[in-house]
């Protein structure tokens, strides 16, 4: 090399220095500039409950696992089921066994290589009591076989219906027909994890340093009730495909301190304090976003033995559910967009189509005298005032629900309404024991599909604090078990529930945030928001 | 030179014995309380606040609890005070008028925090005078309950109030009062130690006053310097206190409102235009505190017997 | 004064036992369990993870079973809502950093307060007076979930002096606001009854003596006045150090320290027993330590106190 004339070497080291910078500076797909720091910061309101993905129950975990792990599939930015750690899968005709095929080359990050039985230790350790896991309903909801023998202890966790053929073939058993179970493998239960350092490290095998993932990322730093970095996994096998480098989160426990900490750029995604939402629209309207969620907001009756003797007469329920303006509700006291419920089931669910249920036909005075004439038919009015106790769980938001409820039902049936709030766990046990008139809920959605809701609305179903009993709906909800297309059984459902209102379906939740504008690849069109900071992006300003 | 006229005996007789009338003690203190201007003025300024909040609702044109449909939600634009449309103080984001609530609040926090500071008082000033001049073992346990009952989680004891005996203004008085005393009693004992010490106390014991009555006519009265001082301390903090406890379901519920409660809803929303929410029960607040250690450190004034 | 010491170290012990018991008893009267959730478990798992837990037994055989665990392993349990740590973990990482932030607000709020109120008793009724009351009672009496937003507002957000939040291990920048926060809450006690207690020491005999023997000010204030005057002061400001360690949770909610006041009003919401307990036991521990710390103060201040 030493007759390399002086000038061709100069240029040799030129040219490579060229091609690397240019290589680091567009997306390869949009052809966008990126910018040179690609840090995504952003804020939750409180610390994670576990970065074990059998462990962790709340939203904000799930995406920290989301972004530690990788399960059998993954969504894209609309939702769709695209390939994970499994390339695909094939099912049988009566869909309850399913065969997932796994990468060769996806890895941990310690360099041992993810195989099915990662999988199958996972999902034994979900169901199995020993673990405590406060997830484990998730198991019996997907319906493996053995499961409730296993998670009642009367079965050892190996008799569950998960088994790894070969080192790359998952073959999963259920004792029922679930379209839809693929989709149910993008949750973080169902996560693998790396039996070597849960073994060696017991409950501390979270810790960074010791934990080990197979996600795009790896655990760096973790101060609790403050700071956690994640940075990027180079033995991740789309490593090549991952463009921010380190995902800070920040804990702010404050709405509105966390509101000032992304304006003064503290943070690239902020949450909405709230109330604000129409205002910084307007304010900021390529930074605040609202987008559906799958969760719905209700006021339910106590319609049990217990229960207020009025409540028992449809037409006095009725009446309380016309009376309330919902519009009021989500245009002026949430603003965040959010959607007037009349059913219980969103209309953003998969494959569910909103039935045209009478009462949302009209308008609101059509409602409001619809409902005076139904509370004077069931005897009630201003000389006989109906006394009623609506009891919600310590939140500004529920209380000023309740407020404006209060008053509208003062206002146009004069009725007498006394708010009770109660602290969270407190309220969840009075509810539970049937112990209220009416109680404030919201239910969110396990997968995207109708029952999630519906069977909530069942006779055996243990979340039926009103206890609602229908012998119809229940017989509906069964059949819709196993049949391939559900949506007729859904809508007589729902039609049923307009007509006996059970409960008083008062607004579909949205999701709001905050986001920077060079912040990209957000998945807004995912209404379940399962977002990974791999297919973030920041483009230079 | 005798004076034969009877009526003049008369008239010197009732000249020599007219004396002026003898001043107390406590009239002293109190022409000395009227001295301190700023007392005084404090004295005026808060009574001036509670005639306000029972004449206050005769201009009132909306109701604490009515919802101004029109003002929901858009408070930084519609919400703003103004005669016209009869909200003074400005609207809630709810719509509700904060002139009354602030009213119907000034109501709720002066009497928790004046009832809740005399509790406090009274309790505690009992209990850390009869502990501190007792001494010894007696000393002891009162001073290690005391230490218990400060340390004890008093969210629970809140929680479990609320759900044995429900909700109620009295439950929030007994959730204030279980707490507010602790403080007092450790400063009441503390001056006590060291005027139990004090020669006369000596001299009382001496001439065999009994120990009750040494309690309650000679330690008490001169702590009540530092008594009237640490009490009007207490009043923010119960006011405060209370606000905290509503705000878990157990004291004064909506549509019902207090200080606290409106500043801590008003204190959120700072960013957002909206500073009448904050300002108005701020101000009622605030300037009610300094009229309340104006007139502690008049009352402290006034009670020390050493003053000119 | 040393047979004093060991006889209140030991009547700590009981009075330690019993909060822990009083505490145990009211925690698990309350409804709810850490369990208790929307999505409750099947009763069958339920009970598997209760006696994991040993949540399935009578509350004294839990009680036993908690202290045996402390004085045998020193283990305070495990946190059922933050799965991954232990209390030990907890306490360990949250209350250095509140005793960090609390001692600082501790030394501003008593250095400035002692100040401003002997300044307010030499100088009674003249507007040095007013003004020096006033001063701390107007920054004691702003609320803290008023000041601390305000005061990320106007440094982090229009002058972008300081970071918003977070503790980065205790670097000044991250302490500033919250001592800041904190200190103002107790200044004006502080100087109200410094001054009033001067007051009361300056009127006295012995104080006339010393003035008319023409005695320096100086010496009068500090070799006479100042020691005497404390006695209130130190009675206040026992339990106030104590209290600036679990009232600290609005700090905590605003300035994201990671301290411990947020996990104990937060430990009781969520029926995380353990952490509660873990807590109540510091705080008791630091009362009665700092009651024993106060109790010894007052024999230095005051020679006449014996015990």
């Amino acid at each position: 090399m030493n007759y390399l004339p002086k000038s061709l070497a100069a240029g040799f080291v030129l040219a490579m220095f060229a091609s690397t910078t240019a290589f680091a500076a567009t997306h390869p797909v949009t052809g966008e500039t990126l910018a040179e720091d690609q840090t995504f910061t952003y804020s939750m309101i409180d610390e994670i409950t576990s970065a074990d993905p059998q462990i962790v129950e709340d939203v904000e975990g799930s995406a920290f696992v989301r972004d530690l792990f990788e399960g059998l599939m993954n969504q894209d930015a609309d939702g769709n089921l695209i390939p994970g750690v499994a390339t695909g899968y094939t099912t049988n005709n009566a869909k309850n066994v399913y065969t997932f095929t796994l990468r060769k080359n996806a890895k941990w990050s310690d360099g041992n290589p993810v195989t099915a039985h990662d999988f199958v230790y996972a999902w034994r350790r979900l169901a199995d009591p020993a673990t405590a896991s406060p997830y484990s309903w998730f198991a019996e909801i997907m319906a493996l076989e053995n499961v409730g023998a296993v998670m009642s202890g009367d079965a050892s966790p190996d008799a569950l219906g998960v088994t790894a053929l070969d080192n790359h073939t998952l073959e999963v058993r259920l004792t029922a027909s679930l379209p839809y179970f693929a989709a149910m493998t993008t949750h973080a239960s169902t996560y693998p994890s790396p039996k070597w350092r849960v073994r060696t490290f017991g409950d501390d095998w979270t810790k960074p340093g010791n934990i080990v993932g197979n996600g795009a990322y790896v655990l760096t730093e973790h101060i609790p009730m403050e700071r956690a970095v994640r940075e990027r996994n180079p033995l991740y096998w789309n490593n090549n495909a991952t463009i921010i480098d380190k995902v800070v989160t920040l804990i702010i426990n404050d709405e509105n301190v966390d509101f000032t900490r992304y304006l003064a750029n503290e943070l690239d995604k902020g949450g909405v304090p709230t109330g604000q939402f129409k205002r910084l629209k307007e304010d900021y309207p390529d930074q605040a976003t609202s987008f559906p969620r799958l969760c719905t907001y209700y006021y339910t009756f106590n319609l049990s033995p217990s229960g207020q003797e009025a409540l028992q007469d449809v037409r006095v329920r009725q009446a309380l559910s016309y009376a309330v303006d919902r519009s009021v509700i989500t245009d002026k006291i949430l603003q965040g967009g959010q959607i007037d419920a009349f059913t219980f089931t969103p209309g953003a669910t998969a494959g569910f189509e909103v039935p045209p249920v009478a009462f949302g036909q009209m308008s609101q005075d059509e409602r409001n005298a619809e409902a005076k004439a139904l509370m004077s038919a069931a005897g009630y009015g201003s000389d006989n005032p109906l006394n009623l106790e609506v009891m919600y769980n310590t939140s500004d938001a529920h209380k000023k629900i309740a407020i404006a409820i209060q008053q509208m039902w003062k206002e146009t049936l004069g009725v007498k309404a006394t708010l009770a709030n109660q602290e969270w766990k407190t309220f969840l046990k009075t509810r539970g024991s049937q112990n209220f008139d009416v109680a404030r809920g919201g239910w969110c959605g396990d997968y995207n599909e109708a029952s999630t809701f519906l069977d909530l609305m069942t006779t055996p179903s243990g979340y039926n604090d009103g206890k609602f009993s229908n012998a119809e709906v229940d017989q509906l909800m069964l059949d819709a078990r196993t049949m391939s297309d559900a949506t007729a059984n859904y809508t007589r459902v729902e039609e049923i529930m307009a007509n006996e209102m059970p409960l008083i379906p008062i607004y579909h939740y949205t999701g709001m945030f905050m986001l920077k504008p060079n912040l990209k690849g957000w998945p807004y069109n995912n209404v379940e928001q399962n977002w990974y900071s791999r297919d973030l992006y920041k483009v230079a300003k | 030179m005798i004076v034969a006229n009877k009526n003049k005996i008369k008239e010197m007789a009732s000249n020599l014995t007219d004396s002026k009338a003898g001043r107390s003690l406590w009239k002293d203190a109190r022409i000395r309380f009227m001295r301190n201007k700023a007392a005084t003025v404090s004295l005026f300024v808060l009574i001036a606040i509670v005639i306000f909040s029972f004449i206050g609702p005769y201009f009132a044109v909306w109701s604490n609890e009515q919802i101004d449909w029109n003002a929901m939600g858009s408070a930084a634009k519609v919400g703003m005070p103004s005669i016209q449309s009869g909200h003074f103080f400005g609207t809630d984001d709810l719509g509700r008028d904060i002139y009354s609530r602030v009213i119907q609040g000034t109501q709720i926090s002066l009497m928790v925090g004046v009832l809740g500071a005399t509790v406090a008082v009274i309790v505690g000033t009992l209990y850390g005078a009869i502990s501190g001049y007792l001494g010894g073992r007696v000393d002891q346990i009162m001073m290690r309950i005391v230490d218990i009952l400060m340390s004890i989680p008093y969210m629970f004891v809140l929680i479990l109030l609320l759900v044995v005996f429900g909700r109620s203004i009295g439950m929030l008085f007994i959730g204030i009062g279980l707490l507010s005393w602790l403080d007092m009693s450790r400063i009441v004992r503390g001056q006590t130690l060291n005027l139990k010490n004090k020669e006369f106390i000596e001299a009382a014991k001496v001439t065999g006053v009994s120990d009750f009555k040494i309690i309650t006519r000679h330690i008490v009265p001169n702590l009540l310097g530092i008594v009237a001082v640490y009490a009007t301390l207490l009043v923010p903090g119960i006011i405060l206190a209370e606000s905290f406890i509503s705000f878990l379901g157990l004291g004064v519920q909506e549509p019902a409102t207090s200080w606290g409660a409106l500043i801590s809803e008003g204190a959120g929303t700072i960013n957002y235009d909206t500073e009448w929410q904050l300002l108005f029960p701020l101000a009622f607040f605030v300037v009610s505190l300094f009229c309340f250690y104006f007139i502690g450190d008049g009352l402290r004034d006034a009670l020390d017997p050493k003053e000119r | 004064m040393f047979n004093y010491i060991i006889k209140r170290i030991g009547v700590a012990i009981p009075t330690l036992l019993i909060l822990i018991a009083v505490s145990f008893y009211l925690m698990h009267a309350a409804p709810g369990g850490p369990f208790t959730s929307e999505r409750p478990f099947p009763p069958q798992v339920l009970a598997n993870i209760e006696a994991k837990y040993g949540l399935d037994q009578p509350v004294w055989n839990q009680l036993l079973n908690y202290l045996w665990g402390i004085l045998t392993e020193f283990d305070f349990g495990p946190s059922y809502k933050y799965h991954d740590r232990d209390v030990n973990e907890i306490i360990g990482q949250g209350f250095p950093i509140t005793l960090k932030y609390g001692f600082w607000s501790f030394i501003v709020a008593v250095g400035i307060g002692i100040s401003l109120g002997a300044i307010a008793a030499i100088r009674k009724n003249t507007w040095i007076d007013y003004l020096a009351v006033g001063v701390s009672i107007g920054a004691q009496v702003l609320p803290n979930f008023v000041m601390a937003p305000l005061l990320i507002i106007v440094f982090t957000l229009w002058l972008g002096w300081l970071p918003g939040g977070g503790w980065n291990g205790g670097s000044w920048e991250y302490l500033i606001m919250p001592v800041i926060a904190l200190s103002t809450s107790y200044m004006a006690s502080i100087a109200r009854i410094t001054r009033s207690s001067m007051l009361e020491v300056l009127n006295t005999n012995y104080i006339r003596t010393a003035r008319s023997k023409g005695l320096p000010t100086k010496t009068i204030f500090f070799r006479h006045v100042l020691k005497p005057s404390l006695l209130p002061v130190i009675s206040y400001l026992g339990p106030a150090f104590v209290g600036l360690i679990t009232g600290s949770v609005l700090i905590d909610i605003y300035f994201s320290t990671g301290g411990m006041g947020y996990y104990f009003v937060n430990s009781a919401f969520n029926r995380d027993y353990s952490v509660m307990m873990g807590i109540t036991i510091l705080v008791g521990g630091l009362t009665i330590l700092f009651s024993l710390i106060v109790d010894l103060l007052y024999a230095w201040v005051d020679p006449k106190i014996r015990y």
